[in-house]
């Protein structure tokens, strides 16, 4: 073992950085996507969102030079979009899922189309801060270097969890979710809800993007996002709706795809397709294990379209 | 927005006979769909063009160019349908199952490894057994295994209570990273320098093109594939306890419909049209097993899916529609400079129109059964 | 060539005749129209245009080619490696009137272009990497490609003066001999320099994967690796994301030094301009446009990225006179004795392949002193 690499303790190493690192995406469209599905509406569409987000974000900061303008274009350029999925899905007979899948396709067509000028130039990048000055070891600092997104993201997963119980919102938001015509009966307008929960939902997952795009890995191309918008809308469900459990099942997902470069990194080389797919195949493990025929919508909202 | 039954111009049918009404009754049911359909896609046309206009770009010159290489030529037609020809199978993946109430979203996983296993299957069978012959066992394989993958997220949600759309989506991953796998490892042909793939067919072996055209056999699958489904659904026993389980679950159990069977089963199927659209890419295009089997058919198809409302024929003409504008993106990039994208933008577009319109489904009475059941 | 510059004459007054009607009014050849030398020509891209990478160093090589008289160009990004590139390579050809064709991905060559070619062996197909071979492959398609893995050579010398922990890191998408030859160019240069360095090559499976490129990087610095390059599409994340680590970064496919600032110490780039250049002077001229069309650092289908601040004199030293017998075509990188990181012999000692050696181009191997595997 020589001084300048950190051997097999990399590989833990690797997967708690990895964790943190990746999982903020994650974290963001699976705790939008929360809100949005906890009011009875599912929207497939927010990894069209996520790009969006990715790309309006970037742009705003090569202008202005402020990521922070970046986020917030991304937020407002989300909340746009969980608008219009929102509003159309109001109609009767129109399949939310279906019109998710829709603007995924328009999301990512209007993100790539507008985003050209962009690609080549350098946008400064989302601050973050250094947890790992205690360290003498510089891979542990590097690994404590956290973005101040995942710690609100954090936050927000933990408040989520605790307003969903305890404030009038979540209880609304839960009421619609749970039977349209109990909500209707309290006096409560169920599309204004979804309305509002689909925009909310969407711009948290512009500001996943915006992550993706403004710190880690911290550019603008169209190859940016490889799904994860996708993938975290199935974390929801993972998760049970559940915020914190959305966290931890990002945490996870995260960590799990950080082993396959670890492993390499470390000398275990063969097979590395197969360490590649070990979000996938521990996430459909957990799944399997965790769920049974009987209460497998223990925690879904009663209108959900997906769990019908 | 509603027509007035008493509308004289739709009184011409009063008197002319009882003959006709069930035909037109029929014709009406029908030309619903069609007419909001048509509608809908007009509107999405007008936004998009607002939007070319405020790019500053023609319109008229851009629907020109689709117009010339999705449908404008023999050539473009051919063009289309062959784009169309995966989507079919595909599409057919999320009908299926949507019919029982299942959104199944990773189709692409049994295209994919339904290609490595037809791949697989046909090297020891090369030089021994007619091309005929051989094509039966690459199908055979690639619908075992696609059926297999996708009837396994069937059958977890039945009997697991694990939901569908993510086990699927979770499966497609696994799938890509299978082939992945295999195409550069035990398969791979080392012949294959910088692209891994599993051994050629021989050009004997190869599916070709349908006598007459320059398409392949893919699109004759892929429409027979659609027709035995719409037969399936509409007019088996099968389809109709699918149909019933796909209204309510608790309903079909009550009548004592083998829900779980029901569900794995057409899962199965499904699975294995995806799995059939993976051999036709190695028998028919590739020749060979590759990475180039996840081109996202299995994605594309979910939109057609919905697109044509889980009915098997429609998906016949959304396919060929998008494929249509598939071909034409081509044009637009090299002849208005515009990007790849825009291509995404009027999917996009017209996707959201069409499913928006859904909405407008049964609220003209001219397109009501009745009123043309009733004498005017 | 009679036939090229025939074909594309009339081809191109369709053309220009009516856009949307190309392709589709025959017998306009006896218009007074004057075109002798027009050609129209026809890239393909696999990946979007501008990706800082593979797809972009062959769209500048294009627009070199655009201002050149007599030139149209048509481009189509993001064609897939399946039916799609065989109908746009039609569809440039039928409506188009292309009658020189550049699919410049490696998986467009077959079964694709080959079955094109036989389809229309009017038209002229050059194909970027593929290995063409005479009585093979038929007579109207040819491939090109550059020795870019003197590139990599290069940079790992300099790499090789500028690393301390003697460890050096190489982010590749897929185990395949064009990335291997540049992954053993690399650490054979560094080695040049001090025969003790080692090389962790991470494979990311894809050609193009931003967050596990970014994962890979950060896990070579993590192992120690201080100096970085990489072979995938678009090397701009692994540029920035090992800059950021305070790693040095050596480029590829394209100059990335305003991403890296002082850490870029240089990089391996194409100049398709110079090549496409060749073809076209030679297709309007009558000429044969070549079957087999290859050539490094000596041709100018490769140049190093100016050297960095970061460089010393030393490393100037070495790595100029190295550039300069290569620019003389007397640098073999790959010449016995050597083994590969299995422990076989795949070079004897009394062999020294040229640049120009075929046999390097199915190279399967990574050579002692590289950390990884090919499967």
């Amino acid at each position: 073992m020589d001084e300048s690499g950190i051997g097999f303790w990399g590989v833990p190493l690797a997967i708690f950085a990895g964790a943190i690192r990746v999982s903020t995406p994650f974290i963001f469209v699976s705790l939008g996507e929360t809100i949005t599905e906890r009011s009875g509406r599912i929207n497939l569409g927010l990894e069209g969102t996520l790009v969006f987000g990715a790309m309006s974000a970037y742009a705003v900061t090569v202008l202005t030079s402020s990521p922070w303008l970046g986020v917030l274009a991304a937020m407002a350029t989300g909340a746009v979009f969980g608008l219009v999925h929102g509003w159309i899905c109001k109609f009767p007979k129109v399949n939310d899922i279906a019109i998710g899948i829709a603007m995924m396709q328009f999301g990512l067509g209007l993100a790539f189309f507008l985003g050209k000028p962009f690609i080549q130039p350098a946008a400064p990048k989302l601050p973050s801060i250094l947890l790992g000055g205690w360290s003498g070891i510089p891979q542990v600092q590097a690994a404590l270097n956290i973005n101040v997104l995942f710690f609100i993201g954090a936050s927000l997963a933990v408040f989520l969890f605790w307003a969903f119980k305890n404030t009038r919102i979540g209880l609304t938001l839960r009421v619609v979710g749970d039977s349209t015509d109990a909500a209707r009966a309290m006096g409560l307008s169920p599309d204004t809800v979804r309305l509002l929960a689909t925009a909310v939902g969407s711009s948290l997952a512009a500001v996943g993007g915006a992550y993706l795009s403004l710190y880690y890995p911290g550019s603008w191309n169209e190859g940016i996002s490889s799904g994860q918008g996708l993938m975290a809308v199935a974390l929801v469900i993972f998760a049970r709706w559940n915020p914190i459990g959305c966290f931890l099942a990002a945490l996870l997902f995260g960590g799990a795809g950080a082993l396959g470069p670890a492993l390499q990194s470390v000398g275990v080389t063969q097979g590395y397709y197969l360490f590649y797919a070990a979000p996938y195949v521990l996430t459909l493990i957990i799944l399997i294990i965790t769920s049974s025929p009987t209460r497998s919508l223990a925690g879904a909202p009663g209108v959900l379209s997906l769990t019908k | 927005m509603t027509v007035q039954a008493n509308d004289p111009g739709l009184s011409i049918s009063a008197g002319s006979g009882t003959r006709i009404r069930p035909l037109l009754e029929w014709f009406a049911r029908r030309a619903e769909a069609v007419a909001i359909g048509l509608v809908a896609i007009l509107i999405g046309l007008a936004l998009f063009s607002l939007f070319i206009l405020v790019i500053g770009k023609s319109p008229v010159t851009l629907f020109q160019l689709m117009y010339t290489g999705g449908f404008g030529s023999w050539f473009s037609v051919q063009n289309s349908l062959s784009r169309a020809a995966p989507l079919l199978l595909t599409a057919l993946c999320v009908a299926l199952p949507a019919r029982l109430g299942l959104v199944i979203i990773g189709g692409e996983g049994a295209v994919v490894l339904g290609g490595v296993a037809a791949a697989a299957a046909a090297m020891p069978l090369l030089g021994l057994v007619p091309p005929a012959v051989l094509f039966v066992f690459m199908g055979l394989a690639a619908m075992v295994i696609g059926g297999l993958w996708i009837g396994l997220a069937g059958f977890l949600r039945h009997y697991r209570g694990v939901n569908e759309t993510i086990s699927s989506l979770l499966l497609a991953y696994i799938a890509i990273a299978l082939m992945n796998q295999f195409v550069e490892g035990p398969l791979r042909d080392p012949a294959s320098l910088n692209k891994p793939s599993t051994r050629p067919l021989p050009a004997e072996y190869m599916m070709g093109d349908i006598p007459g055209m320059d398409v392949h056999w893919g699109l004759i699958i892929g429409i027979l594939a659609c027709i035995l489904s719409w037969i399936l659904m509409e007019a088996t026993s099968y389809g109709f306890a699918a149909r019933i389980a796909g209204g309510n679950v608790r309903a079909a159990q009550i009548q004592g419909l083998p829900v779980g069977k029901l569900i794995t089963g057409f899962t199965a199927i499904a699975g294995s049209f995806a799995g059939l659209a993976g051999m036709v890419e190695v028998a028919a295009v590739q020749g060979s097993a590759n990475a180039s089997l996840a081109a996202g058919y299995g994605y594309t198809g979910i939109l057609v899916a919905f697109l044509a409302r889980h009915n098997p024929l429609a998906i016949i003409p959304v396919a060929i529609l998008l494929g249509g504008i598939d071909a034409s993106g081509g044009l637009i990039q090299r002849r208005m400079g515009l990007p790849d994208a825009t291509v995404l933008v009027l999917q996009g577009t017209l996707f959201i129109v069409i499913l928006f319109c859904e909405t407008f489904y049964g609220r003209f009475r001219i397109f009501d059964p009745d009123l043309w059941k009733r004498s005017a | 060539m009679t036939k090229l510059l025939s074909m594309n004459r009339r081809n191109f007054l369709q053309t220009s005749a009516a856009g949307a009607l190309a392709g589709m009014m025959p017998g306009l050849a006896g218009s007074p129209v004057s075109a002798q030398t027009a050609l129209t020509i026809g890239f393909i891209y696999v990946g979007p245009k501008d990706d800082y990478g593979y797809n972009q160093a062959h769209a500048e090589g294009a627009a070199v080619i655009k201002a050149m008289p007599g030139i149209t160009l048509v481009e189509e990004e993001n064609v897939p490696e399946t039916v799609d590139v065989q109908k746009t390579m039609e569809s440039m050809i039928n409506l188009d009137g292309a009658a020189l064709l550049f699919p410049t991905s490696f998986g467009y060559f077959d079964p694709h272009m080959l079955a094109m070619a036989a389809k229309y062996p009017d038209v002229e197909f050059r194909h970027c990497g593929g290995l063409w071979q005479e009585g093979k492959h038929p007579a109207n398609t040819g491939s090109y490609f550059g020795y870019i893995h003197q590139g990599q050579y290069l940079n790992g010398i300099a790499a090789g003066y500028a690393s301390k922990s003697k460890k050096i890191g190489f982010v590749a998408a897929k185990p395949i001999p064009q990335v291997l030859q540049n992954i053993n160019a690399f650490l054979l240069g560094a080695r040049s320099v001090d025969p003790a360095i080692t090389c962790q090559v991470i494979f990311t499976g894809e050609w193009s994967l931003a967050v596990k490129e970014a994962e890979a990087t950060n896990a070579l610095i993590d192992q120690g690796s201080d100096v970085i390059t990489c072979h995938v599409d678009g090397p701009k994340v692994v540029v920035e994301t090992a800059a950021g680590r305070g790693a040095f970064v050596c480029g590829y496919h394209a100059n990335q030094s305003a991403l890296a600032k002082d850490k870029y110490l240089t990089g391996a780039e194409w100049a398709w301009g110079n090549v496409y250049t060749n073809f076209i002077k030679a297709a309007q001229s009558g000429g044969k446009l070549g079957n087999f069309v290859r050539g490094g650092l000596k041709d100018g289908f490769v140049k190093m990225s100016p050297l960095g601040p970061a460089v010393s004199a030393e490393a100037r030293k070495k790595f100029e006179a190295t550039l300069a017998e290569a620019t003389a075509g007397k640098l073999s990188v790959f010449k016995g004795p050597l083994k590969d990181n299995k422990g076989n012999v795949v070079i004897t000692a009394d062999k020294a392949y040229a640049e120009d050696a075929i046999d390097l181009e199915s190279m399967a191997y990574l050579v002692e002193g590289v950390v990884g595997s090919t499967s």
